[in-house]
């Protein structure tokens, strides 16, 4: 007769299998249950995945477009000056030794129309504005056809759209010799420049050069805005000391800013709207995780008989409840995966669909089945340990 | 890790008697409540290797109960309960998983076959928590469900099954690891008779070749076919026919 007595065990891939049948025998229950998982973590990976993709395109357009560009502006409004910057700024500017290129902007009375024959009235929101010829190339802008301003064509009538405003006007390119009716004279259009992403208020206006502006629209020629190139590194200090520099009598009266900064604003914002999208993943996978604790304890009260059978054919209690744990866990692990293959492939679609480039990080991946293992232990820890005080006298009595 | 049995008790308790399985020393099993409910009251009961035993008696007599605590499933509140050599008091919970596991096999009234899983997994499953590896556990179940003539259903999902059949499985699942005893509680109840009358030569069979079996039942009539009937009335054996040729009287 036996005087040693081997204990219980249970084998891992036995433990597998026992924590496999409630979500093999249960299956659209055990679906519905994940689903709850599957939406946080799809959410929270979309959600990280898009914001990676949309911020890695902000830094490769920054990138172009350079972050060593900075706008002078005189002040409007009561008692902040007239709006006109001192004459002689551009000179007083160029003087600055970090500065490498700088080039001014002066906004005319002027109107465009398509034609003479289209009312004074409607202008279709068209500035005129005098610029210096190296403009585009202080913007870093492009040509989308023609060319723009230069020595050869500075004295005729010639001007330059903006991508909007050739829009408007209906010229499809600046090739074609088209003419508008600018101030009270033919203007030839020479070029339709690409969207200025850095200055998107000359999307929407008509550019003349300043000689022409004084010859054929009476212009004074005194800048309003003025764009500095700078060498990135002293930007900070070329900043710090332009408005002084432009008008030494009244500073206060020079706003200097930075154009990308208006890009990073709004990645900021976006990154607040991120945030709000995260909580609200992080709230469905809340949710989720009550799913599954729910619908566990209900499977602990349904599964009583089987809980019994175990005790007798030899479960401990650790058994039952390891079983019952298995179960919330490969249910959340499940839903974890399905949340990052979902989230993924959204981010993939919505980024390929902008042109971006797909990112998804792999904290979004990581983390997001680590939340789902987290919830998985949590939701499934009552009902485990519920599973285990079960008496077996009394689930066998179950049915 | 092994754990020590009730060495002295377990030693002596062999030197007594070693066919002895089941010994019962004057086991009460007392509910709390108000009143108190007395279910068994000093019961004396052994069962030795290969016997064939009936416990008997109208419901509410502590037949769950009794069947219960030879199971290891319950503690008697006072007495000695012993199982394959085993003093059950001096086992903790997990050493009586244990003893459960590899000592004592439970047929039930309802079966309590797994869902979703072949017959041949089920009757593997009786062995699942000694360790065993499954694809040995599924070849000794083979092996039980021919006992049980049930060959050519094994790869079929078990609670798809006839009653009788379900019931054959359960017997096939309580068989696999040899154990020193099994205990069958109502194991004709949810049958019909046709069924009943097979499971019953099943369970004569399975002892005809040395296996002990407790048949707890409330039918008188399929208790009077059995070799020894213990009758239960109140929480108290009223009635024993142990055979007297085996040196035991009642």
């Amino acid at each position: 007769m036996n005087v040693t007595l081997e204990p219980s065990r249970l084998a891992p891939a036995d433990m597998m299998r026992a924590s496999l049948i409630g979500l093999r025998t249960r299956r659209l229950r055990s679906i519905l249950s994940g689903l709850g998982i599957v939406i946080g973590i799809a959410a929270m990976v979309g959600v990280l995945g898009l914001s990676e993709s949309s911020k890695s395109d902000l830094l490769a357009q920054l990138d172009q477009l350079g972050t060593n560009m900075l706008r002078i502006e005189a002040g409007t409004g009561i008692g902040i000056g007239s709006g006109e910057l001192p004459e002689d700024s551009i000179s007083m500017v160029a003087r600055v030794a970090p500065v490498e290129q700088v080039a001014s902007i002066s906004n005319t009375e002027a109107k465009v129309y398509r034609n003479d024959l289209v009312p004074s009235g409607q202008t279709g929101g068209i500035s005129v504005k005098a610029v210096d010829i190296n403009l585009l190339a202080t913007l870093q802008g492009e040509m989308g056809s023609g060319v723009f301003l230069d020595e050869a064509a500075r004295d005729l009538p010639v001007a330059v759209l903006g991508s909007v405003a050739a829009e408007r006007l209906g010229v499809a390119d600046g090739t074609s010799g088209t003419v508008v009716w600018l101030g009270q004279e033919w203007f030839s259009v020479v070029g339709v420049m690409d969207t200025l992403d850095l200055s998107p208020d000359l999307d929407r206006a008509a550019l003349v050069s300043y000689s022409a502006a004084e010859e054929f629209l009476d212009h004074d020629g005194v800048p309003s805005t003025i764009y500095v190139r700078s060498d990135p590194d002293d930007i900070d200090a070329v900043r710090s000391v332009l408005p002084a520099t432009v008008n030494p009598e009244s500073p206060d009266e020079v706003e200097v800013t930075r154009p990308s900064d208006a890009l990073e604003a709004k990645e900021a914002a976006d990154q607040a709207f991120t945030n709000l999208l995260l909580g609200l993943g992080a709230v469905a996978l809340l949710v989720g995780g009550v799913g599954i604790a729910n619908v566990m304890v209900i499977s602990v009260l349904e599964r009583r008989g089987e809980i019994g059978l175990r005790r007798a054919l030899g479960a401990t209690k650790g058994h039952i409840s390891i079983q019952f744990l298995g179960e919330s866990l490969i249910l959340a692990t499940l839903g974890g995966l399905g949340g990052v293959a979902l989230g993924s492939a959204v981010t993939a679609a919505y980024a390929w669909s902008q042109g971006w480039d797909v990112l998804i990080p792999t904290v979004a991946v990581v983390g997001g089945l680590a939340a789902a293992l987290i919830i998985g232990v949590i939701a499934g820890l009552y009902p485990a340990m519920r599973a285990a005080r079960v008496s077996p006298t009394e689930a066998l009595r179950t049915l | 890790m092994n754990y020590a049995a009730s060495g002295t008790a377990a030693v002596a308790f062999e030197s007594a008697n070693e066919r002895t399985v089941l010994a019962l020393s004057n086991v009460t099993k007392t509910y709390e409540g108000t009143p108190p409910v007395h279910a068994i009251r000093g019961i004396d009961l052994d069962i030795r290797s290969g016997e064939l035993v009936a416990i008997v008696g109208p419901s509410g007599s502590g037949k769950s109960t009794l069947l219960h605590v030879i199971g290891t499933l319950d503690r008697a509140t006072s007495g000695t309960v012993e199982v394959a050599g085993y003093n059950v008091d001096d086992l903790s919970d997990k050493q009586l998983s244990s003893l459960r596991s590899r000592h004592i096999g439970f047929v039930f009234q309802q079966f309590f076959l797994l869902a979703g899983e072949t017959a041949l997994d089920n009757v593997a499953d009786g062995m699942l928590y000694t360790g065993m590896a499954l694809s040995e556990r599924r070849i000794l179940a083979e092996q039980a469900l021919s006992q049980v003539g049930l060959s050519h259903r094994m790869n079929h999902e078990a609670t798809k099954l006839s009653g009788g059949e379900r019931q054959r499985v359960a017997i096939a699942r309580a068989l696999i690891g040899s154990p020193d005893i099994i205990l069958a509680d109502e194991p004709t109840g949810n049958l019909d008779s046709k069924s009943g009358e097979a499971v019953m030569r099943l369970i004569e069979d399975l002892n005809a070749d040395g296996t002990t079996i407790v048949v707890i039942t409330h039918d008188h009539e399929i208790a009077s076919q059995f070799p020894r009937k213990v009758s239960l009335l109140d929480g108290k054996i009223v009635e024993d026919t142990r055979p007297v040729d085996d040196g035991h009287s009642s």
